[in-house]
């Protein structure tokens, strides 16, 4: 190159610097005077959060405006982040997108602010009660409830004539057929894992804890739950992946065709729309099965809710701004651009979801309203991992000795809430 | 030489005195290395200082108001978990066996790489592509190519296609070590190239002339010599296989029993954020990574300095 053309080269760089410059700061005046809020959040693909932070952007009349950070997509990492970011109390974040098993942890290290008076009424109105819990911790809110999850029993009506009730009768179901004779559930070793292993011990009649410090885990249900467990991981019905599984997998074996039965969030209904229209045709959905014939499941709960931050320098515009974030119109855009259940129970007869879960809409309702939530503690972490590393991978489980593995667990549950030892 | 010439002689019977500009230079010497010496200071001795001293301590960031010192109750914690002994049995059984492969591959392309006589830049640069890519990015090409849904390893012949690599100890172990062979061999070829390029070529005529064979030649002749880079190809790479977490992380995230110490510390320092248990763990680790060090430095003789390149 010679010296001219380097010169010239770099004359155009900085004629492109200048002009980029210029039109990023003029972005920002035309965004609004007010204060900048950022938001820290998971992405959703459909575009919900941007959506949301755009309309609470300019229903604020320019008081504030909703920068969003968003977080990895795998729950672990986005956790990651934000303790990383808290624990140095970081003031760059106003608002937090919480998974409701951080709720203990977050509002026990002082991480995040509680929710009093009017606005707390506002935004916990008609709110699913269990939902309201996974926002709460030792009786004060924490968080505005925004998009709640459950998961449902999805399977092939043209396999299976009559959706099982029980796992025993879905696993008997699935050993009999000629084709598709698998059940997908997440049992990966990481925190998909606890959600399932928790919903069957919660069906199986006994929380996990019943207290942040206290160990529920009665020994005829939980060694019940157990058995289903390792039942289903050494049984023909179990995928050859079982132990590494995750809702992705699980769902792309289902859209594959591999499998006539799964337990899924309710996106695996538009998944398999957009992705196998010919197994979405044939795709029924059921409650989540339960574990005793003679007790209703209690189904997973996810979801996120909506937190400010303690380090943050607009508390008060954050809290406004967190409301409205995880407002009604936000719930309705959630289950609209990506199918995410609302946490109001009012809005399950809305067009907005009828049509997003067509037919199902009141199951789902319902699923959630008898869901099971994880374990609320401090130490949840500690908890999931006990779990995790007891009970991974399922196929060691023997069904005929599931009291063994209680005995196990029950012990590392009591290490795990007093945070005892390495996990 | 100066200071062995004094501008007063002494009596010979005398101890050995500094003279002024001996003196005057060891000064500017530590005034030169002061910013090193300081810089080192703050981003090594300080981080290592701290975590030793939270190691010691009932420190949780989820339970702030908790504290206090607890001697070696942490170090006692660990040490008395089957987990951290299952994790250190993991941790060595993947460093020698990864190393190894190492080792005798690397040595197998720094000979080609040496022996190149068309495009030799082009076959050391391909030769390093490996170990160029981001840990990370080579861990999930690796485990995308494993796994049973999308991956293309399962379509090959003689493999299962229903073949779960993740979920079995012993399959898991062997896709994770040949990623690591497959990302780090680059890194070792280049330490032993840079001790064979050092390696007098009249040696090898000389043996020629007196008729030993390639193998007697290597055996004799190449091995003798490159011992010091071979010995500092291997400290480095130990160094840095004891410490493997990336690969682990993304493949299996420790379950199956694949779990490496570093997992581990990571587990309770950003899982349960119970940082004086986690400290402890890391400090476990780095203790570890010192009696390695000095075992090849005082066992075997390292020196660092002559396995260099450009000697």
């Amino acid at each position: 190159m010679t010296i001219r053309a380097a010169i010239g080269l770099l004359a155009v760089l900085a004629v492109a610097v200048v002009a980029i410059v210029a039109a990023l700061s003029s972005g920002d005046e035309s965004s609004g005077s007010g204060r900048s809020l950022s938001w820290f959040v998971a992405i959703q693909p459909g575009g919900t959060i941007e959506e949301v932070a755009a309309r609470c952007s300019k229903e604020s009349g320019g008081r504030y405006h909703v920068e969003i950070e968003f977080l990895p997509t795998d729950a672990s990492q986005q956790r990651e982040q934000l303790v990383r970011r808290l624990g140095a109390e970081d003031s760059s974040i106003d608002v937090v997108g919480m998974d409701v098993i951080w709720t203990g942890e977050f509002a026990n290290a002082g991480w995040v602010e509680p929710w009093k008076g009017p606005l707390a009424k506002q935004v916990t109105e008609k709110v699913f009660p269990n939902v309201i819990e996974t926002a709460s911790f030792e009786g004060d809110l924490y968080a505005a409830p925004f998009n709640t999850n459950t998961q449902l029993l999805w399977y092939r009506k043209d396999l299976v004539k009559q959706p099982p009730t029980t796992w025993d009768e879905m696993i008997d179901q699935a050993e009999q057929l000629e084709e598709a004779g698998t059940i997908q559930v997440q049992a990966n070793r990481y925190e998909g894992f606890t959600v399932w292993a928790n919903a069957l011990i919660e069906s199986a009649g006994t929380p996990v804890l019943s207290g942040p410090e206290t160990v529920e885990l009665r020994e005829g249900p939980a060694i019940r739950a157990l058995e289903v467990m390792g039942r289903l991981a050494n049984s023909s019905a179990a995928p050859p992946n079982l132990s590494t599984s995750n809702e992705d997998t699980t769902r792309l074996a289902f859209e594959g065709g591999d499998s006539a039965f799964m337990t899924n969030y309710t996106f695996a209904y538009a998944s398999a729309a957009a992705e196998a229209p010919d197994i979405a045709k044939v795709m029924g959905y059921a409650r989540f099965p339960r574990v005793d014939a003679k007790r209703p499941s209690r189904p997973p709960l996810g979801g996120f809710n909506l937190a400010v931050s303690s380090f943050s320098e607009n508390k008060d515009l954050a809290f406004e701004a967190a409301a409205c974030l995880a407002g009604r119109q936000s719930q309705l855009t959630a289950v609209e651009l990506d199918g995410l259940p609302p946490s109001r129970s009012d809005l399950y007869t809305t067009k907005v979801v009828t049509k997003a879960y067509p037919g199902f809409a009141g199951l789902v309702r319902e699923s959630i309203e008898g869901s099971g939530p994880r374990p609320s503690s401090a130490a949840y972490q500690d908890v999931s991992l006990a779990i995790q590393r007891t009970l991974h991978p399922p196929d060691k489980i023997d069904p005929a000795d599931a009291a063994s593995v209680y005995e196990e667990l029950k012990e590392n549950l009591e290490d795990a809430v007093k945070r005892e030892g390495v996990l | 030489m100066e200071a062995s010439a004094p501008a007063h002689p002494s009596p010979p019977a005398a101890a050995p005195r500094i003279s002024q500009k001996t003196r005057s230079e060891r000064r500017l010497a530590w005034m030169l290395c002061a910013p090193a010496v300081i810089a080192m200071l703050a981003v090594t001795a300080y981080p290592i200082g701290y975590a030793i001293v939270l190691s010691v301590q009932q420190v949780d960031l989820r339970f702030p108001e908790e504290g206090g010192f607890v001697g070696l109750d942490n170090y006692g914690a660990v040490l008395s978990s089957d987990l951290w002994w299952t994790d250190l049995f993991n941790t060595v059984m993947l460093t020698v066996v990864t190393v190894s492969i190492e080792l005798v591959l690397g040595m197998a392309i720094a000979l080609v790489m040496h022996r190149a006589i068309f495009g030799r830049g082009v076959v050391r640069t391909s030769v390093l592509i490996p170990y160029g890519i981001i840990t990370v990015v080579a861990a999930f090409s690796w485990q995308f190519a494993f796994a049973p849904d999308s991956g293309f390893v399962n379509k090959l012949p003689f493999i299962a296609e229903d073949m779960d690599w993740f979920g079995d100890r012993v399959s898991a172990f062997a896709v994770i070590i040949m990623a690591e062979v497959w990302k780090t061999t680059p890194f070792m070829a280049l330490l032993l190239l840079a001790g064979l390029v050092t390696i007098d070529s009249q040696l090898y005529e000389a043996a020629k002339v007196d008729g030993a064979t390639a193998w007697q030649r290597f055996t004799r002749i190449t091995l003798p010599l490159m011992k010091p880079a071979i010995l500092v190809a291997l400290l480095f790479r130990t160094l840095d296989a004891f410490r493997v977490f990336d690969t682990i992380y993304i493949m299996t995230a420790g379950a199956q029993d694949t779990e490496s110490v570093s997992i581990l510390g990571f587990n309770q320092l950003i899982s349960r954020l119970n940082l004086g248990l986690g400290s402890a763990v890391s400090v476990l680790i780095f203790i570890c990574v010192l009696a390695i060090a000095f075992v090849y430095v005082r066992g075997f003789g390292v020196r660092v300095e002559e396995g260099r390149p450009g000697r």
